[in-house]
């Protein structure tokens, strides 16, 4: 299986909510920041992509609310909320 | 609009211990937990510290659902083709009390919940502290699920980010330097096949730390701990190192070649994945310790920065739970007092000061500085694995003399830098 796949099967193992709204978004402006950047190495869930034009984008689904994308982005460059009560990653063992 | 006497934000170890005190002592307290139950956004390694706690706790752990009394501490130095393990077992580790136990704390925090509950505290799950509330620049309660909720006093104990202390305008941000990820797989295994690969009586644990190749040569550590039917397996990896090393991994990935290890694939063979976790960890010790109180405000557990990593031990658990304890002690003062002025408040640091959380700190003041030392993570596992091999190998031909192996393996020119290290490791 590919790294890519590995990392899907095993977010695929939790338990998540959907919430109304996207709780992470990159800042209008920031796509190609150097910081944002740093996001695609540092998210243990893969989810920001650097994309052929070197701009990021972030898809939400799989977030495990860890926080490590907005101290590494700060959130000049993140508008960076939890997600609603009762939405989002519910772990079970942690 | 409603109003509480003490408003925990965040159901986590600080809060419940916090929420568990007051509501003991006959106060009014609510503790508001984002996720669905406590426990649901929280992860640790890990395994929690007893001794420190035990007594601010009578009776509480004697029922806890913990996982397993560690009685074997292991330590790998992991080169890229090798490895050198030490395991120590100690009389201590098996006698009651038992010093450590792993621990999962959607279990742990849940069941921590309840006793909270039973002693009286509300506890209301599933609802998001978005903002806090201010009367003549004091704080003043807090905007829970959307509505305005007031407070004598608030506890931030809303996690490592501490959003709510900066929504209050103590701190900043957090910068990468100061904090780490830890990336974690919970790996179901029967118990009998736990205690036959680590060598264990039944029900008792162990607890393995992997420096060196484990996060690629970067600043931070693998780990596993045993559970009562899973392990727990992971690596901590400097955020700061993340970004800026070269060349360039994704932390996943980092994990990913961390379990394919011929070390880790025996240990975890037959096991299935359950669960894929990650956290953020303050590793900022004492310099990297935030605001502990403010008007209307307290702020506890890793909101405050209360972790710390010396290498062998890692540990952050134990000053929540006794930093809650403490918050509650400072409210309980303040009550008396006449309220939650930050002067009342203020008590807060003199308690943390006098007991084993600031004293902790103080001693280890300067861990991070020494810990950041990059020789830990690259040269030196590389060092000892190389070494050892000569040490085993026997050639076809003649072997060389153990102490021209040594010489060659340690010339005078590494005498300076390794006596500069191990001058630094021993001022921890």
């Amino acid at each position: 299986m590919s790294p890519d796949g590995n990392l899907k099967a095993k977010l695929g193992l939790d338990v998540f909510k959907p919430a109304r709204e996207p709780h992470i978004r990159i800042r209008a402006g920031m796509e190609r920041d150097t910081r944002v950047k740093k996001a695609v190495l540092v998210c243990p869930a893969g989810l920001y992509a650097l994309n052929e034009d070197g701009s990021v984008t972030l898809t939400i689904d799989g977030c495990l609310e860890c926080g490590t994308c907005r101290i590494a982005c700060g959130p000049e460059v993140l508008d960076w909320n939890y997600p609603e009560g009762g939405a989002g990653v519910q772990f079970r063992f942690g | 609009m409603e109003k509480f006497e003490v408003v925990v934000v965040g159901g986590g170890l600080a809060g419940l211990s916090c929420a568990y005190v007051l509501a003991g002592e006959g106060v009014e307290v609510l503790v508001l937990e984002r996720g669905d139950y406590a426990g649901a956004k929280n992860v640790t390694g890990g395994r929690i510290y007893l001794n420190p706690i035990r007594e601010l706790f009578p009776g509480l752990f004697e029922k806890a659902p913990l996982e397993r009394p560690i009685v074997s501490e292991g330590v790998t130095l992991m080169a890229r083709e090798r490895s050198l393990t030490f395991t120590y077992g100690g009389r201590e580790l098996s006698e009651d009390p038992r010093p450590s136990f792993s621990i999962l704390r959607s279990r742990f925090d849940r069941w921590f919940a309840e006793q909270a509950e039973a002693a009286g505290a509300m506890i209301l799950s599933k609802t998001l502290v978005s903002d806090i509330l201010r009367e003549n620049g004091a704080v003043s309660g807090v905007v829970a699920g959307g509505d305005p909720l007031q407070a004598g006093v608030v506890v931030a104990c809303d996690g490592v980010l501490s959003l709510i202390p900066e929504k209050a305008g103590l701190r900043g941000p957090g910068r990468p330097r100061g904090y780490a990820v830890g990336l974690k797989e919970v790996i179901a295994l029967p118990p009998d096949k736990i205690e036959d690969r680590f060598s264990l009586d039944k029900d008792d644990g162990a607890a393995r730390l992997f420096v060196g190749e484990a996060t690629k040569g970067r600043f931070g550590g693998g780990f596993l701990y045993t559970n009562r039917e899973s392990l727990s397996l992971g690596v901590v990896l400097g955020i700061h190192d993340l970004m800026e090393g070269t060349p360039s991994l994704e932390a996943p990935g980092i994990l990913e070649d961390f379990k394919n290890r011929p070390e880790i694939k025996r240990l975890i063979r037959g096991g299935e994945t359950v669960e894929y976790s990650a956290h953020v960890i303050p590793e900022g010790g004492y310099g990297g310790l935030g605001p502990l109180h403010g008007d209307g405000l307290l702020v506890a557990g890793d909101a405050a920065g209360f972790a710390l990593n010396l290498g062998l031990t890692v540990r952050g658990m134990e000053y929540a739970m006794a930093s809650g304890v403490l918050a509650a002690r400072t409210i309980l003062k303040a009550r008396e007092a006449g309220g939650y002025s930050k002067e009342n408040l203020s008590l807060y640091r003199r308690f943390l000061e006098e007991s084993f959380v600031l004293k902790d700190f103080e001693t280890f003041r300067n861990a991070p500085e020494i810990l950041e030392n990059p020789r830990i993570f690259g040269h030196y596992p590389e060092w000892i694995g190389g070494l050892f091999r000569d040490l085993y190998t026997i050639p076809a031909g003649p072997k060389e003399g153990i102490y021209r192996t040594l010489r060659r393996h340690l010339p005078v020119s590494a005498w300076m830098p390794l006596a500069k290290d191990l001058i630094k490791v021993s001022k921890l």
